[in-house]
């Protein structure tokens, strides 16, 4: 009974719904930083056989940096807040894009790119005609990917004071043995389940707008 | 304006990494309007040599010449809208639609809206495939055949002068691609390009080419000579190895139906018309059936004298069905196959829309191998006497 009388206090509520909103701002930022940076970098990776081991793995390496120890690495050069929690999570988001970015690419047809080149389309055209519309879904599920990984691990980013929902699990964390600990711990929890089902909607919609029916 | 259309001046591809040249030096010239077929063995060089052309591939040395025009060195993206480009996978644009497909180059070359959409339909109307149907489909929604009929309209899209077909049919079943090499040659009656054709099927050289460049490894030209003289004269042993057993027979496939006595005094009837009067016809002409044709003007079923005794009988499905059509600019070969196949003893010609213009039948056939026949009897009757001749003048 204790949870649901905690979720309709008014106060509670409040406070849950703006560091939703919070939690959402800084995952879109993230992904959003990631989405650029990590198309270009795949792009390239695509383009130079060279080039392509040190992005992809270095965006690898990043992955299995444990978040906490990240997001305090961050610290002494970027200080505390909203910063370092965005720049932490966009070099996670990375991987998933990059990766998905160079096999997406790399799965276009090469008849399809041998035509186009033959029809005297230049590189800038190719890609963006013909190989980014081909390649795209791969790319959304690696952006999707990246949005659902970066929803969870920024619940870590309230440990250096940035925001989310993260706050409230960790308010829960600190007040354990009280009674109201595990409230918002749940709370907290839910909050970010919601906001990742959300995202997952919208991926979903942006998915059916954006993919063209004859790759469906 | 020049009659040279693609002149290749010792062209050379030495590929990276290789010592000996793909393409050695191949020299060429191909008249305007004319369809050249580059035609050998695997890996002799022929789609090197074609892609040198839009410089899909860039020579190692020597000169290309489009039009009086020396494009070696030109803008190879410039160079390539002005070059139609199919090939056997075709690669056509999975997310796009066929029109924006076809729309690519003009896009590309600045046509305005309207200019396009006509152009679109007007081309689909050419390939054989509906405009209101097809033009809004996707790739995956298309057969194989349908595909390639696309990637031939969509290399036409800008009316480029110049084609590049590298085994275009390659990839499609015998009966289509017979037909579509058919249509293809209907098609470029019309609009003249001057085109080179790669294939490795000596049969589909002899079919497609105005001229035929045999070659061998490094490209080199082993014979440079039209279907007919490539059939009656290999240069060499290479050539005639190459050309294979049954070169009189393959030269059915250099007589085209419009060439020998169609037939157009067969008895038809139109959709509307009763069985009594179509009996009457019938028993006044000295042929065993009526041909009936529907509204269209195309040919439906064969009706005999038995078929024709009941007024109220469904004529659309009396009879037997009329089977083994053919264009006119279809082989004797392919006018025969049909014949064999559908067992009928009179192939139908029709036009590009499936109308009725005459038949053709068996005997005539037979009558064009018998003089093919003759006259390759004479050929080598005289090289025999020429062989002579020279054996003569090296002992003298
Ligand atoms: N990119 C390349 N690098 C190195 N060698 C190549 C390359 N492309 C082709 N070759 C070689 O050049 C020669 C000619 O190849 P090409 O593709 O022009 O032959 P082809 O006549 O079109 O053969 P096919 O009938 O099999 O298509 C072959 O020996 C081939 O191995
Ligand atoms: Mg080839």
């Amino acid at each position: 009974m204790g949870f649901l009388d905690y979720l309709s206090e008014p106060s509670n509520r409040s406070v849950l719904y703006e560091q939703a909103i919070e939690h959402v701002a800084l995952t879109a930022a993230a992904v959003a930083i990631a989405i650029v940076v990590g198309m270009v970098l795949g792009i390239v990776a695509h383009r130079n056989a060279v080039l392509r081991p040190p992005i992809v793995n270095t965006t690898a390496t990043l992955l299995t940096v444990p978040s906490l120890a990240l997001f305090a690495l961050l610290i002494p050069v970027v200080g505390i807040g909203f910063k370092p929690a965005l720049i932490a999570l966009a070099m996670y988001a990375l991987l998933p894009i990059v990766r998905n970015t160079v096999s997406g690419l790399g799965s276009v047809d090469p008849a399809v790119t041998e035509s186009a080149r033959g029809m005297g389309l230049n590189a800038r055209q190719r890609l963006l005609r013909i190989e980014l519309p081909n390649a795209w879904p791969v790319i959304l599920t690696g952006i999707r990917v990246a949005t659902q990984l970066t929803v969870g691990i920024a619940a870590i980013a309230a440990l250096v004071g940035g925001p989310g929902l993260g706050r409230e699990i960790f308010r829960g964390i600190r007040s354990i043995g009280s009674p109201f600990a595990l409230d918002s711990l749940l709370g907290g929890t839910l909050g970010i389940i919601v906001v990742a089902i959300l995202f997952d909607l919208l991926y979903t919609g942006i998915g059916r707008l954006t993919t063209s029916r004859g790759i469906r | 304006m020049t009659d040279v259309m693609i002149e290749l001046q010792e062209l050379t591809k030495v590929y990276p990494g290789t010592t000996s040249p793909a393409v050695d030096h191949i020299s060429l010239q191909v008249p305007r309007g004319e369809i050249l077929v580059l035609v050998g063995p695997s890996g002799c060089g022929k789609t090197t040599t074609m892609k040198m052309i839009n410089r899909l591939i860039e020579p190692t040395s020597g000169e290309i010449i489009l039009d009086g025009e020396n494009v070696t060195h030109m803008d190879p993206n410039q160079l390539r809208r002005r070059i139609g480009y199919v090939i056997q996978q075709i690669g056509l644009f999975p997310h796009l639609t066929i029109a924006d497909n076809i729309a690519t180059v003009p896009k590309l070359l600045g046509w305005d809206k309207d200019r396009i959409r006509a152009r679109i339909d007007e081309l689909l109307d050419t390939v054989g495939l509906d405009p209101d149907t097809y033009r809004d489909r996707y790739p995956k929604e298309l057969s194989g055949g349908q595909r390639q009929r696309v990637g031939v309209a969509r290399a036409m899209s800008a009316d480029p002068d110049v084609m590049l077909m590298d085994e275009p049919f390659g990839a499609i079943d015998p009966i289509t691609r017979t037909r579509l090499q058919n249509e293809f040659l209907r098609v470029q009656r019309d609009i003249q390009k001057t085109i080179v054709f790669v294939t490795h099927d000596i049969d589909e050289a002899i079919k497609m080419g105005d001229r035929i460049a045999i070659l061998n490894e490094g490209s080199r030209i082993a014979q440079f000579a039209t279907p007919e003289e490539i059939l009656t004269a290999p240069a060499n042993d290479f050539v005639s190895d190459f050309v294979g057993a049954g070169a009189s027979l393959k030269r059915l496939n250099l007589s085209r139906v419009r060439d020998i006595a169609i037939r157009t005094d067969a008895p038809t009837a139109t959709a509307d018309e009763p069985a009594g009067a179509i009996r009457e016809r019938l028993l006044g002409s000295d042929w065993t059936a009526v041909l009936r044709l529907d509204a269209d003007g195309r040919p439906q079923r064969w009706l005999r004298a038995p078929d024709l005794r009941r007024e109220d009988i469904d004529l659309s499905r009396a009879g037997l069905p009329a089977v083994a059509m053919v264009e006119p600019q279809a082989t004797l070969s392919d006018a025969l196959n049909e014949m064999l196949v559908g067992s009928a003893g009179v192939a139908i010609i029709v036009d590009g829309r499936g109308r009725y213009q005459g038949v053709v039948d068996i005997d005539t056939i037979i009558t064009s191998i018998k003089r093919m026949v003759d006259e390759n009897a004479d050929y080598y009757r005289l090289a025999k006497l020429g062989d002579i001749d020279g054996r003569e003048t090296v002992g003298a």
